[in-house]
C-alpha cells in the first residue's frame, strides 16, 4: 500500500467520519502516523472493504438471520418439533395446506411444517459448525506441522493429505457410518473429515509463503525460539485463507448433509426436523405437494448462498492483490 | 515428456498403498468378526472358518495386511454379501453406465462452462456477467439430487419431453458390445439405439453437470480476467498482433491452466454426484449399486467402491497433470 496521504479511493470527497480532522495540506503531511497505523491492519482494511460490498452485506444478512432463527427456534416456532401431533390429518395422497393454526400446513408425518423448518435451521447450524470445527481443527494442525517444519515432515504429512483427498467425502461418510452406525454424529465426523485435507493444504501453502519473508528472518535472527516464531508470527499471518475456507465449509456442510441423508446415512429418526431429511422424504409427494420439498430445498440453498457470498467477499477483501 | 509421465505415475503408487492401509484399518475397525463382516449376517460357521483361514484373520496383523494386499493386487475384491456375486465382476459390468453419465455431465460442464466464463470475463461488469456469476453461485448451492428430481418432475413427468428413467427404451432391441450404450449403437450402426441412449442421458447429465458447470464458469471467468491484465497480453497487443490471435494463443491458453486443474479436482465430486443422480434416474451404474449396498452395509462392495473411485481419481489427476505438461512446457522441466 503506497500513497498514504491520499484519501481512500472511491470515498466521498467530504472526508468520512473516521478521518482525522483535516487541516491545511502542510498539517496533513505531518499527521499521517495515525492514519498509517490504521491503514496497515489487514483486518481493518478488509472490514472497510466488506462494508462497501453488496454481496458481503447480503451474505451477512442471510447468515445473521439464519443464526438468529437457529438460536431462537423455541421462541419463533409455535409448536414442539418432530411431534407428528396431527398425523391423523395426513393421508397417503395429500397433506393439509396452510391454515390458521399451521402457517405452512403440515408435513407428511403430521408435524407443523413451519416449526420443522425453524428447528431445521438449528440442526443445520449445529452440524455445520461442529463439522467445520472438526475439519478446521485437524486440518490446521496438520498444515501447521507441515508448514512449520518443512522438509521430511512436510513430505510425509502431504502424502497423507493426498491420500485423504483421493477419498470422496461421500465414501468417507459411508465408511464412518459403517463403523459407528448412521447418526448425526457420524454425519458431522464424515463431513468434517472430508474437509481436513483441504484445510491442511491451505494452511501449509500459506505458511510456506511466510517462511521466506523478511519479518520471519528478522524474528529468527533476533534469537526468538522457533515455536515463538511459528506460533506468534507465521501462524497469525497465514490464517486468513483458513478463515475464508471455514466460512465456505459451513455452506458445503449444509448441502452435504442433504446428500448424505438421501443415502440413508443421516439421523435414523424419519420425523426429525432437519432440512436434508425433510427434502428427502418429501420426494414421494413431489407431484402432489411440491412445497414439502421445495421449502426445505430453498432453505438449504439460501443458507448455503449466504455463507458462500460472505466467504467469497471475505476472501476478496482479505486478498491484497485483489482490487477492483 | 515420457520421463515426466513416468515420474508422475510413480507418485500414484504410494498414494494407493497408503489407501490400502487405511482400507485395511477400516475393515478391522468395523464392529464384529471381520470374516463375518465380509460374508454377511447369515454366514455358516464353516464358511466363516474358511474365510478366516483364507484371509489369515487368525495371524498377526502385518501378515494379515500383506495377504489382504495380495488379494487386492490380484483383483480379488471378495463377493457381495447381498447378491453373492463377485464384486469386481459387478463393478466392471456397471462401470460403463457411470462413466457414460460422468463424461456426459463433464461435457455439459466444459462445453457450456468455458465459453460462458469467457464471455462473462470479456463483458466484465455487464448485466450478462452479473447474471452468469449469480447463476453459477446458485448452481453450487442446490443439492444435486434435489435438482435431479426437479428436472425429472418438470421435463419428464409434466412436459413429457424426455424419458423419466433408465438408460434406453427396453423396447429397442439393441446389441451391447461394450456396455457403453451410446458407443454400442455407433459400433453396430444401430443409430436409433444410440440416439435413444443420448436422449436418456440428457436430464441426468444436466443434473450432474450443474456443479462442475458452475465452478468452471467461475474459474474460467476469474482466470481470463487475471490473464487479460498481464503484461505479456499488453505486449502482444502493442506488437499489433491480431485480436483473435492474442485471445486464442495468449489469453485463452494461459487461462485454461487453472480450469484444467479444477476439472481434475471435480472427478471425486462427479462420481459422488453420480451415486445420487443414478438413483434418481434409475440408471444401473456403480452409483445405484453403492446406494443399494449402503442400507445393507455390504462391506466388500463398499470397500471395492472406495478403491475404485480412488484409482479413477488418481488416474484422472495423472491425465490432468500430463495435460498440464502439454499446455505449459514449464511444468515438464521442473
Amino acid at each position: 500500500m503506497s500513497g498514504v496521504h491520499l484519501p481512500p479511493a472511491g470515498g466521498p470527497p467530504g472526508a468520512p467520519e473516521d478521518d482525522p480532522p483535516a487541516g491545511t495540506p502542510a498539517e496533513l503531511a505531518l499527521e499521517p502516523v495515525a492514519e498509517d497505523e490504521r491503514g496497515t491492519s489487514l483486518w481493518r482494511g478488509a472490514w472497510r472493504r466488506l462494508r462497501r460490498d453488496p454481496g458481503a452485506i447480503a451474505g451477512a444478512v442471510i447468515v445473521l438471520a439464519f443464526a438468529l432463527v437457529a438460536l431462537l427456534a423455541p421462541v419463533i416456532a409455535p409448536y414442539a418439533p418432530a411431534g407428528a401431533q396431527w398425523a391423523n390429518q395426513v393421508t397417503p395422497s395429500s397433506v393439509p395446506g396452510p391454515s390458521d393454526e399451521h402457517l405452512l400446513g403440515l408435513d407428511s408425518f403430521g408435524s407443523d411444517l413451519f416449526t420443522q423448518l425453524v428447528y431445521g435451521a438449528r440442526q443445520s447450524l449445529v452440524i455445520g459448525v461442529v463439522s467445520t470445527v472438526i475439519g478446521l481443527g485437524f486440518g490446521a494442525a496438520l498444515g501447521l506441522l507441515a508448514g512449520a517444519f518443512g522438509g521430511a515432515v512436510d513430505v510425509a504429512v502431504m502424502r497423507v493429505v493426498d491420500i485423504m483427498l483421493s477419498i470422496p467425502s461421500l465414501l468417507l461418510a459411508v465408511s464412518v457410518a459403517a463403523v459407528i452406525g448412521p447418526s448425526p454424529t457420524a454425519l458431522m465426523i464424515a463431513i468434517g473429515a472430508a474437509q481436513v485435507p483441504i484445510f491442511a493444504r491451505l494452511l501449509r501453502g500459506s505458511m510456506l509463503g511466510q517462511r521466506s519473508s523478511d519479518y520471519v528472518l528478522a524474528a529468527s535472527s533476533l534469537g526468538l525460539r522457533r515455536r515463538r516464531v511459528v506460533m506468534s508470527h507465521m501462524l497469525p499471518n497465514s490464517l486468513s485463507p483458513v478463515i475464508v475456507q471455514g466460512t465456505l465449509t459451513l455452506a458445503t456442510a449444509i448441502i452435504e448433509v442433504a446428500a448424505l441423508s438421501y443415502l440413508g446415512l443421516g439421523d435414523p429418526n424419519p420425523t426429525v426436523a432437519e432440512w436434508g431429511r425433510m427434502l428427502v422424504r418429501a420426494q414421494d409427494r413431489l407431484a402432489t405437494d411440491p412445497h414439502l420439498a421445495v421449502l426445505p430445498g430453498v432453505c438449504i440453498a439460501v443458507t448455503a448462498l449466504g455463507f458462500t457470498l460472505f466467504g467469497e467477499a471475505l476472501r476478496e477483501s482479505l486478498d491484497p492483490t485483489f482490487r477492483r | 515428456m515420457l520421463r515426466f509421465v513416468v515420474r508422475r505415475l510413480a507418485l500414484v503408487v504410494p498414494v494407493l498403498l497408503g489407501l490400502s492401509v487405511l482400507l485395511f484399518a477400516w475393515l478391522r475397525a468395523l464392529p464384529g468378526d471381520p470374516a463375518r463382516t465380509l460374508l454377511g449376517e447369515r454366514a455358516t460357521p464353516a464358511a466363516v472358518e474358511r474365510i478366516t483361514e483364507a484371509y489369515g484373520f487368525d495371524r498377526p496383523l502385518p501378515t494379515q495386511y500383506l495377504t489382504y494386499l495380495g488379494k487386492l493386487l490380484t483383483g480379488d475384491l471378495g463377493t457381495s454379501s447381498r447378491t453373492g456375486e463377485p464384486v469386481l465382476e459387478s463393478f466392471l459390468q456397471r462401470f460403463p453406465a457411470t462413466i457414460e453419465l460422468a463424461v456426459a455431465a463433464l461435457l455439459v460442464a466444459v462445453v457450456l462452462g468455458i465459453p460462458l466464463g469467457y464471455v462473462a470475463a470479456r463483458r466484465h461488469g455487464s448485466a450478462l456477467d452479473t447474471t452468469l456469476v449469480g447463476g453459477s453461485l446458485l448452481g453450487t448451492v442446490i443439492p444435486v439430487f434435489f435438482l435431479a428430481y426437479l428436472l425429472k418432475l418438470v421435463f419428464a413427468v409434466q412436459l413429457g419431453w424426455l424419458p423419466t428413467a433408465g438408460r434406453q427404451d427396453p423396447r429397442i432391441d439393441a446389441t451391447h458390445v461394450t456396455n457403453f450404450y451410446v458407443l454400442d449403437g455407433l459400433l453396430t450402426r444401430e443409430w436409433d439405439a444410440s440416439w435413444d441412449a443420448v436422449v436418456h442421458l440428457v436430464l441426468p447429465a444436466l443434473a450432474l453437470g450443474t456443479i462442475p458447470l458452475a465452478i468452471i464458469v467461475r474459474i474460467t471467468r476469474a482466470s481470463v480476467l487475471e490473464v487479460t491484465g498481464q503484461d505479456y497480453v499488453r505486449t502482444a497487443e502493442a506488437k499489433g498482433l491480431a485480436r483473435s490471435l492474442v485471445r486464442r494463443r495468449h489469453v485463452l491458453r494461459n487461462a485454461l491452466l487453472p480450469v484444467l486443474t479444477t476439472v481434475g479436482l471435480q472427478t471425486g465430486l462427479l462420481l459422488s454426484g453420480a451415486v445420487l443422480t443414478e438413483t434418481v434416474f434409475a440408471i444401473n451404474g456403480i452409483g445405484s449399486y453403492l446406494f443399494d449396498s449402503i442400507s445393507t452395509l455390504d462391506y466388500p462392495v463398499l470397500q471395492g467402491f472406495i478403491l475404485f473411485i480412488a484409482l479413477v481419481y488418481a488416474l484422472v489427476n495423472l491425465v490432468v497433470d500430463v495435460g498440464y505438461g502439454v499446455i505449459d512446457p514449464r511444468v515438464r522441466v521442473s
